[in-house]
C-alpha cells in the first residue's frame, strides 16, 4: 500500500504543478538552500547588546509567568534551595545527570536524586525537576532544552515544579541564534530526539477561556540565570 | 471526510436559540480578538513577517514533492518511518497497523485536527483500541461524544457547569459531593485522571503544526504539555499530519512560529514548542522507541492545482474563525465540518465535495475581516466567491437563486434599465413602508423579514437620483 500511495501522492502533486519530477539542477539548488539556511525577517527584539539581551530574556520569561533569579556562578544550588523554601516546596529534587548541574547537585541543603544516564528515567513521583538549558532566547523569554542521555526530556514535563538553569553566556537573541546553538550541539548527527522550547509554565484556556496555569505539564517554571557573562552583568 | 453541512440552515436555527452557546461565543470576541490585536501591535515587524510567511509557504508549495521527499529521507536517517496516505481510510489503516504491531490496547492523543478529519477515534474504537484525548478541550468533548467546535479551542461551546456534569458522570472514583464549580477544580481533576493515562498508554498519537525538511523534525505548538507527555511516555509515537505542513528549514519554521501563537491566542510563544526527530537515541533514558509519521493527502494535492492553492498556506491558527461574524453568531458545530469558519468554508468543499458543503461558502458576509487577520494572507473572501461561482455554474444553487442572479446580471449590464428598475422598486418600498418607514414583510425578502423589519429606502429616490439632485443644486448655487 505505502509504496503505491507514496507514488500516487507525489504524482498528484506534480500533476497539479503541471510538471514531472524536478530536474536535477533545480533539486540541487533547493538542496543547497536546505544545507545553508538563511534567516527571513528577524524582529528587533531578537537583537541587542549582551546586557540588553539578558535583561530582555528575563523580562519576557516573567511576562510568560515564569519566575526568575540571577545568581553568581557557583551559587545555583543555594538559589534553588532558597526558592524551594520560599514556596514551601520539598527539598527533594530530581536533577538531570548533566555534568553542568554537578555543582548544584552537591549543594548541602538539597536532597538530590539524579535522572538520566545510569540513574534511570524521571518518574511521576519527581515533584521538582532541575534541568540545564542549551540556550535562552531573549526574543520571547524562551528556554531551549535538548534531550540526550544526561538530559531526559520527561524531566521537563512530569514534575509539578520545573527549575531550569541557564548561563548568561548561553542567552542569545532570537530563534535563529537558538537554531545555530542547536546545530552546533548536534554536529553531523540528526537533531536530539526532543527539543523543547519552553516559554513559561503549562497552561490552558479550555474551560470558558479562563487562563489557568498548571495544566498537564509543570505548574511552575523557575529560571536560575548564572551570571557568567561579564558583558551582561548590570552596572 | 465526514461532512454534515447540508443541515447548515437547520443547525443555525438551533445554534442561535442556544443561550449557552451565545455566552461561550461572547467570551471569544473579547478574548481571542483583543489578544491577537495586542500581540500584533506589539511587534513592529508583524506585517513583514506575514509577507515572509506567505512567501515561504508559496515557495514550499511550488516544490512540495521535493520537500516531502527530503523530509522523508531525514526522518528515516534519524530512525523513524514515514507512511503516505491518499485518503483518510489509508491514514487510519496505517495508524491501526502500527498499533496492532505493538499490541496496543490504549492510546493517548494530543490535539490533532488531521486526526479529526480522518475520524481516527472511530477507527481505533472499531478495532478495539481505546483512544484517550489528553488536551483538556478535546477530553471534554470526547466525554460529551462531540466533535470540536473550534480548531484551537475545541470545547469553546461548553460552559463550565456542563464540564462539571460530564466529570461527575465519568469519574466515579471521586467523591460525588466534591466541589467542581471553579475552572481550577475541573483542571486539577482532569490532570489527575489523565496523568495515569499518560503513564500507561501503549502508543501516543499527536498531530504536527509543521514538518521540517532540513532536519526531519515534526513540530507541535501547545500550551498544556499534554502533547509532550503523549509522545514521550509510551513506547511508540505516531505523528498524524498532512502534506502541506512541511517547511524547508528551521529558519522558515521560526517565521511561522512568530506568527502562529500571536495570531491564535496572542502569546508571543506558546508554552511549549516541541521538535521531535526520530525515536530515542542510544543511551537516552526516555522518549519513544519507535517514531512514525503518517502523511495525509486527502484532496490536498488536487487543491494545489486549483484557484484554492493559497488556502494550503493555512497554519490553522484560527484567527479567521475568531474574527468571523458568522462563526461568532452560530459557533462551529453548525458548519457540519471539523473545519469551521472562513477557512473551513474554503477547504471543506475542496476536501469533501461542493455538493455536500455548498451552504458553507454562502455562510459569509464577505466582510473581509478573515483576510485582514490571516497571518498567511490567504484571500479567503475571494475563494468564498469562487466557490459560489462554482455552485452556480454547476447548478448546485437553488433554481430561484440562479434565476435571480441571471435576472440581476441581465439588468446590471443595462444601466438605463437598471436605474429605471431600482427607481421603481425604491418608490414602491417607500410607499409600502408608509409612515413607519419600515416593512414587516416584503416580496422575495421573507428570510430577512422573518426575524426583523426591512427599512424602507429614504424618500427622495435612489442613490443615483440623490447624487444627481445634489450635483444640480451645487451647480445652481455656484
Amino acid at each position: 500500500m505505502s509504496q503505491s500511495a507514496r507514488q500516487a501522492v507525489l504524482d498528484g502533486i506534480r500533476a497539479s504543478l503541471r510538471r514531472g519530477p524536478l530536474p536535477p539542477e533545480t533539486a540541487a539548488v533547493l538542496d543547497t538552500r536546505l544545507s545553508r539556511p538563511e534567516p527571513n525577517v528577524v524582529p528587533a527584539i531578537a537583537l541587542g547588546d549582551r546586557r540588553t539581551l539578558v535583561a530582555r530574556f528575563l523580562a519576557a520569561a516573567e511576562a510568560a509567568a515564569a519566575t526568575t533569579q540571577r545568581v553568581p556562578p557557583g551559587e545555583e544550588g543555594a538559589a534553588v534551595a532558597d526558592f524551594l523554601r520560599a514556596h514551601a516546596l520539598p527539598a527533594a529534587v530530581a536533577v538531570a545527570a548533566d555534568p553542568r548541574l554537578d555543582g548544584l547537585a552537591a549543594a548541602p541543603m538539597l536532597c538530590v536524586t539524579r535522572r538520566g544516564a545510569d540513574h534511570g528515567a524521571p518518574t511521576d513521583a519527581d515533584r521538582v525537576g532541575v534541568s540545564h538549558a542549551l540556550a535562552g532566547l531573549a526574543e520571547t523569554g524562551t528556554l531551549l532544552l535538548a534531550s540526550g542521555p544526561e538530559c531526559p526530556a520527561t524531566l521537563n514535563m512530569l514534575p509539578d515544579v520545573h527549575v531550569v538553569v541557564v548561563r548568561a553566556l548561553d542567552v542569545v537573541g532570537g530563534l535563529e541564534d537558538g537554531w545555530d546553538r542547536l546545530r552546533r550541539h548536534a554536529g553531523a548527527a540528526p537533531l536530539p530526539r526532543t527539543v523543547h522550547l519552553v516559554t513559561g509554565p503549562s497552561r490552558t484556556g479550555d474551560i470558558e477561556q479562563t487562563l489557568q496555569l498548571g495544566a498537564h505539564g509543570p505548574r511552575r517554571l523557575h529560571i536560575v540565570l548564572i551570571d557568567d557573562d561579564p558583558a551582561a552583568i548590570r552596572a | 471526510m465526514h461532512v454534515t453541512s447540508r443541515a447548515f440552515h437547520k443547525n443555525v436555527r438551533g445554534a442561535v436559540a442556544d443561550p449557552n452557546l451565545r455566552r461561550s461565543l461572547a467570551t471569544m470576541k473579547t478574548g481571542f480578538r483583543a489578544n491577537r490585536a495586542k500581540a500584533a501591535a506589539a511587534l513592529p515587524e508583524f506585517e513583514a513577517l506575514r509577507d515572509a510567511g506567505a512567501a515561504i509557504k508559496d515557495r514550499t508549495l511550488a516544490h512540495l514533492d521535493h520537500y516531502l521527499e527530503r523530509f522523508e529521507a531525514r526522518v528515516e536517517e534519524s530512525g523513524g518511518q514515514v507512511h503516505w496516505a491518499r485518503d483518510g481510510d489509508e491514514a487510519c489503516r496505517a495508524v491501526l497497523d502500527i498499533c496492532r504491531a505493538h499490541a496496543a490496547r490504549m492510546v493517548t492523543k494530543g490535539k490533532s485536527m488531521v486526526a479529526e478529519e480522518i475520524a481516527l477515534n472511530a477507527a481505533l474504537e472499531a478495532a478495539g483500541i481505546q483512544p484517550v484525548e489528553t488536551d483538556l478541550g478535546e477530553y471534554i468533548i470526547q466525554l460529551r461524544g462531540e466533535v470540536p467546535s473550534h480548531i484551537i479551542a475545541p470545547a469553546i461551546h461548553v460552559r463550565k457547569h456542563q464540564v462539571a456534569d460530564s466529570f461527575r458522570e465519568n469519574h466515579p472514583q471521586f467523591p460525588a459531593d466534591r466541589p467542581l464549580e471553579e475552572p481550577r477544580d475541573l483542571l486539577d481533576e482532569a490532570r489527575a485522571v489523565l496523568r495515569d493515562r499518560f503513564l500507561t498508554a501503549d502508543v501516543g498519537i499527536t498531530g504536527a503544526n509543521m514538518l521540517v525538511a532540513e532536519t526531519g523534525s515534526t513540530i507541535i505548538v501547545t500550551n498544556e504539555g499534554n502533547g509532550d507527555l503523549t509522545q514521550l511516555l509510551p513506547r511508540v509515537h505516531i505523528v498524524v499530519t498532512s502534506i502541506e505542513k512541511v517547511v524547508p528549514t528551521l529558519e522558515d519554521a521560526a517565521t511561522v512560529l512568530r506568527l502562529l501563537a500571536r495570531s491564535a491566542t496572542g502569546q508571543p510563544m506558546a508554552s511549549y514548542t516541541t521538535l521531535s526527530t526520530g525515536p530515542r537515541r542510544p543511551g537516552d533514558a526516555d522518549g519513544p522507541e519507535h517514531f512514525h509519521v503518517v502523511l495525509l493527502d486527502n484532496g490536498r494535492s488536487r487543491m494545489l492545482g486549483t484557484e484554492f492553492r493559497d488556502a494550503l498556506r493555512c497554519i490553522r491558527c484560527a484567527a479567521c474563525i475568531n474574527h468571523c461574524p458568522i462563526y461568532g453568531a452560530v459557533g462551529g458545530h453548525a458548519y457540519g465540518s471539523v473545519y469551521p469558519g472562513p477557512i473551513g468554508s474554503v477547504i471543506t468543499p475542496a476536501l469533501a465535495s461542493l455538493e455536500d458543503a455548498a451552504a458553507l461558502p454562502n455562510a459569509s458576509t464577505l466582510c473581509g475581516r478573515c483576510e485582514a487577520v490571516c497571518p498567511m494572507r490567504i484571500p479567503l473572501p475571494r475563494m468564498l466567491r469562487n466557490w459560489r461561482e462554482h455552485e452556480v455554474a454547476r447548478r448546485l444553487a437553488p433554481a430561484r437563486v440562479r434565476w435571480g442572479l441571471r435576472l440581476w446580471s441581465f439588468a446590471a449590464r443595462r444601466p438605463a434599465l437598471y436605474r429605471a428598475g431600482t427607481g421603481l422598486v425604491a418608490r414602491l418600498l417607500v410607499r409600502l413602508g408608509g409612515r413607519r418607514g419600515r416593512l414587516a414583510r416584503a416580496p422575495l425578502a421573507g428570510a430577512w423579514t422573518r426575524v426583523r423589519d426591512l427599512p424602507a429606502p429614504p424618500a427622495g429616490g435612489t442613490f443615483m437620483d440623490q447624487v444627481r439632485i445634489k450635483q444640480s443644486k451645487a451647480r445652481d448655487g455656484r
